[in-house]
């Protein structure tokens, strides 16, 4: 009893923390490129506009970036503190994977990142977008890799088992490139753009509702409205494609996501219902007759699965995966219609007179993460009862912690990321709600006092790193 | 649990690279916890500010050598991970807990003008936090973690002993020493002489501590005994003493002379021939008393698969980490905010 509580509290631990985790990476990996897109623009163009939201942008991307830094490196000892018997019979795999992802991916935003923020006047453009760049690229590999682990838990490939019982590697290459790894990576790398652009497109709504002549609300509203009219059926062919790939590799976690208790041929799509893991059956269901074997199998009567097939104790939750997968694939068609109607729009001429589009985009705007959250949770709870599908049971996964201390550590985590991370949110929508402004104040490059003229000259070039290496002491 | 190393031993040079980026981390993020647990003890808001933008640039990636330390010991050593964590449960809660607090403190702070004492006391008391907690893992892996059947075997409090708690005093004080003579390399006029009078302080302290973790770990196992003074071992380890004193001279000719940079470099010394000193206490063993990096070790195709990526890849990162202590070189003034 007092094992299965433990483990309970720790699989929650583990949830909070990297559902608060995930948030902050899927809006830094679009804001980041989003960020290096206008710089390049400005450069490319000298608008003035450019700049002025890179700025604006710029000082929400370090707020995030710094939540999303501390909330990982929480990640990253978690799998000791609370799954060591997973790191142990994992590490020789995934591993590795993760040391890449630190030194491929964190170093290289951390290290830019400072140039980013902070460098504009020390080190000149054209190093300062290769900085940008560089974030751009660390925030893309970091997905990379963590997505292979994670792909790698839910499809393994390419490993052996030790006589400790240790998943070894045998094949890198097939440990990488799993295969449910390529279409994850593209679904979630997907999901981060259209994330980063919903909150952009809210923002530029929510200030041209007040000021339809904002140059740079025009701007992020519209490069928003083109990604979403490009990505969001781009993300939908993405997502069938990756639930295909479910349904060959993973096909328990597809029959809790669709509802299907029973296997049969010709199988029914089921729209709503409520499914219920004890009858075994979902309740009050509305379906369409054979649509589920027809999209699952492309054939009408084609075979399909249901939980029945496997022992109960081998089941995923269909109670909560059937619907965060419903609420994710919801939310894919609002970004889908938001961008049709966008593109009609500007069709028209009237993309910045529409009230009632704007609106919407400000009522979206916070939907990508939801649809992300909610996408994690169909695929992680539907991996269950597994750690490593089909080989290692979560319950086998767990460290030796006694119970009190992973409820103290549980309720520890929850009020201090309420506390920082609600403050945290705070202040970035205090940001937001900021009337972008010509002449944006960004972070450092124009900080009153330096621009002020503390340095006699040019306040840029070498008459200001002149004066950084005198080094004198005293006044 | 002896396992013979091999002739090309992976398991070797992977010890090394992880202690090469645990000594990194705590060189590079000591100086900047230390700033935060000083902070109460500057003078005004202008020195916080200040104090704060010496590191604001580079504390990220400072931090990243931590997650390097972690994910490494993960891919490499993943047994001693397995058992060190939960071993250290609390602590390394708590440290985490520290890190976040003191984390989002770096940009929070400038976004607020009636909530920043709150956000400077997140600073501090998480910095406190993750050092004092830093302190009692590297007290409670030398006084030995107990093993069973590849899991720990012990309690949840097993990791609260004065030793351990004089390890957290001594990492709390040694990182204050780095992050006074950081300000002081840093900075000049008021703040400057501030932290040169805490430098003279937590110096003392330090070299204290030192004295005291020094001396007591001999007593903790024979075997720490013996390395340290059977003969002819004595004598191999007798300059790490020697240059200890030879350090703590420099930092006191330092803190009296114009040379900015010597009491910061003097405190890096130290802190690296204290970390060659434990080295030599913990070697072979990777949790002392039982398990040694060639139990721990992911098997070889796992070593080498990594080991061909860090071997490109950590030059790169010493390199651009160079670059961007580069472009923030130089003193940093009073109201030259980088926000």
């Amino acid at each position: 009893m007092d094992t299965t509580l433990a483990i309970d509290l720790a699989r929650l631990q583990f949830a909070f923390t990297v559902s608060f985790h995930i948030i902050f990476p899927a809006f830094t990996i679009g804001l980041a490129s989003y960020l290096a897109v206008l710089e390049g623009m400005w450069l490319l163009t000298g608008r003035q506009v450019f700049i002025d939201t890179f700025r604006y942008w710029v000082k929400i991307f370090a707020i995030s970036f710094a939540m999303g830094v501390v909330s990982g490196i929480v990640m990253s000892y978690q799998f000791g503190t609370n799954w060591s018997v997973f790191s142990d019979k994992t590490g020789p795999i995934l591993g590795p994977l993760m040391g890449y992802e630190v030194l491929s991916a964190f170093f290289l935003e951390a290290g830019f990142l400072g140039v980013m923020l902070f460098g504009m006047e020390r080190v000149g453009k054209r190093l300062h977008f290769f900085a940008t760049l560089m974030v751009a690229f660390g925030t893309f590999f970091s997905a990379f890799w963590i997505l292979s682990v994670n792909s790698w838990m839910q499809t393994p490939a390419g490993y052996a088992i030790n006589e400790v019982g240790q998943f070894v590697p045998d094949d890198w290459f097939e440990i990488i490139f799993n295969p449910s790894f390529p279409y994850r990576l593209v679904h979630m790398v997907l999901a981060a753009y259209l994330t980063t652009a919903l909150v952009v497109g809210g923002v530029g709504a929510w200030h041209l509702l007040r000021n339809k002549n904002n140059d740079s609300a025009r701007l992020m509203f519209s490069m928003a409205m083109w990604m979403a009219a490009v990505v969001a059926p781009l993300q939908i062919v993405a997502g069938d494609l990756h639930g295909l790939n479910t349904f060959e590799h993973q096909p328990a976690k597809v029959a809790a996501m669709e509802g299907h208790f029973e296997t049969q041929r010709g199988a029914p799509l089921i729209l709503f219902g409520l499914p219920d893991m004890a009858a075994e059956t979902t309740k009050y269901a509305i379906e369409i007759p054979k649509l589920g074997s027809y999209i699952l199998t492309h054939e009408w009567d084609g075979l399909v699965r249901g939980l029945k097939d496997w022992p109960p104790d081998e089941r995923p939750n269909a109670e909560i995966v059937f619907w965060s997968f419903r609420i994710m694939v919801g939310i894919g068609f609002l970004m889908l219609g938001l961008g049709a109607w966008s593109l009609w729009l500007r069709w028209r001429g009237r993309l910045y007179d529409s009230r009632a589009a704007q609106w919407a985009s400000v009522w979206m705007a916070p939907s990508g993460f939801v649809a992300v959250l909610a996408g994690w949770v169909t695929t992680e709870v539907g991996r269950q009862p597994y750690t490593v599908y089909g080989l290692l049971r979560t319950a086998d996964s767990a460290s030796p912690i006694a119970t009190p201390a992973i409820a103290t550590s549980l309720v520890a985590f929850v009020v201090v990321y309420f506390i920082l991370f609600g403050a945290g949110t705070f202040y970035l929508l205090r940001l937001m709600a900021h009337e972008p402004e010509p002449g944006e104040s960004g972070m450092p490059e124009d900080a009153p006092v330096r621009s002020a003229g503390v340095t006699p000259g040019p306040a840029m070039g070498s008459a200001h790193r002149g004066k950084a290496d005198t080094g004198q002491t005293g006044p | 649990m002896a396992v013979e190393p091999g002739a090309f031993d992976l398991a070797f040079i992977w010890a090394m690279l992880i202690a090469f980026a645990v000594l990194a981390y705590v060189v590079l993020d000591g100086f900047d916890l230390g700033i935060g647990m000083l902070f109460p003890l500057l003078q005004s808001d202008v020195q916080r500010d200040t104090a704060m933008n010496t590191v604001a640039p580079v504390w990220d990636g400072n931090e990243t050598w931590l997650v390097l330390g972690g994910g490494g010991l993960l891919a490499v050593f993943p047994l001693s991970y397995a058992i060190i964590m939960p071993a250290l449960y609390a602590p390394v809660i708590v440290m985490l807990l520290g890190l976040l607090f003191r984390g989002v403190a770096f940009e929070y702070r400038w976004r607020t003008q009636r909530w920043r004492p709150m956000w400077d006391w997140s600073f501090t008391i998480g910095s406190l936090a993750a050092a004092l907690s830093q302190g009692i893992i590297l007290g409670t892996m030398l006084q030995g973690i107990e093993v069973e059947n590849r899991q720990y075997a012990g309690g949840w409090w097993d990791w609260l002993t004065p030793f351990s708690l004089a390890c957290g005093v001594g990492v709390v004080v040694g990182f204050s020493l780095l992050g006074a003579t950081w300000i002081v390399m840093k900075t000049e006029g008021a703040l400057q002489e501030r932290a040169r009078r805490l430098a003279w302080f937590t110096g003392f302290g330090t070299l204290g501590m030192i004295g005291v973790v020094s001396l007591w770990t001999p007593f903790l196992d024979p075997i720490f005994m013996q390395r340290w003074f059977a003969y002819p071992a004595i004598i191999y380890v007798a300059p790490v003493p020697l240059l200890v004193l030879a350090a703590a001279w420099s930092l006191a000719v330092g803190l009296r002379s114009d040379r900015d940079w010597q009491p910061f470099l003097s405190a890096l010394a130290l802190f690296i021939l204290c970390f060659i000193g434990l080295g030599i206490s913990f070697y072979p063993y990777i949790v002392p008393p039982t398990v040694t990096i060639w139990d721990a070790a992911a098997p070889d195709s796992s070593l080498m698969f990594l080991l061909v990526g860090a071997a490109v890849l950590i030059p790169l990162i010493l390199l651009y980490t160079a670059y961007a202590y580069w472009v923030f070189r130089g003193k940093v003034r009073e109201g030259e905010g980088y926000h």
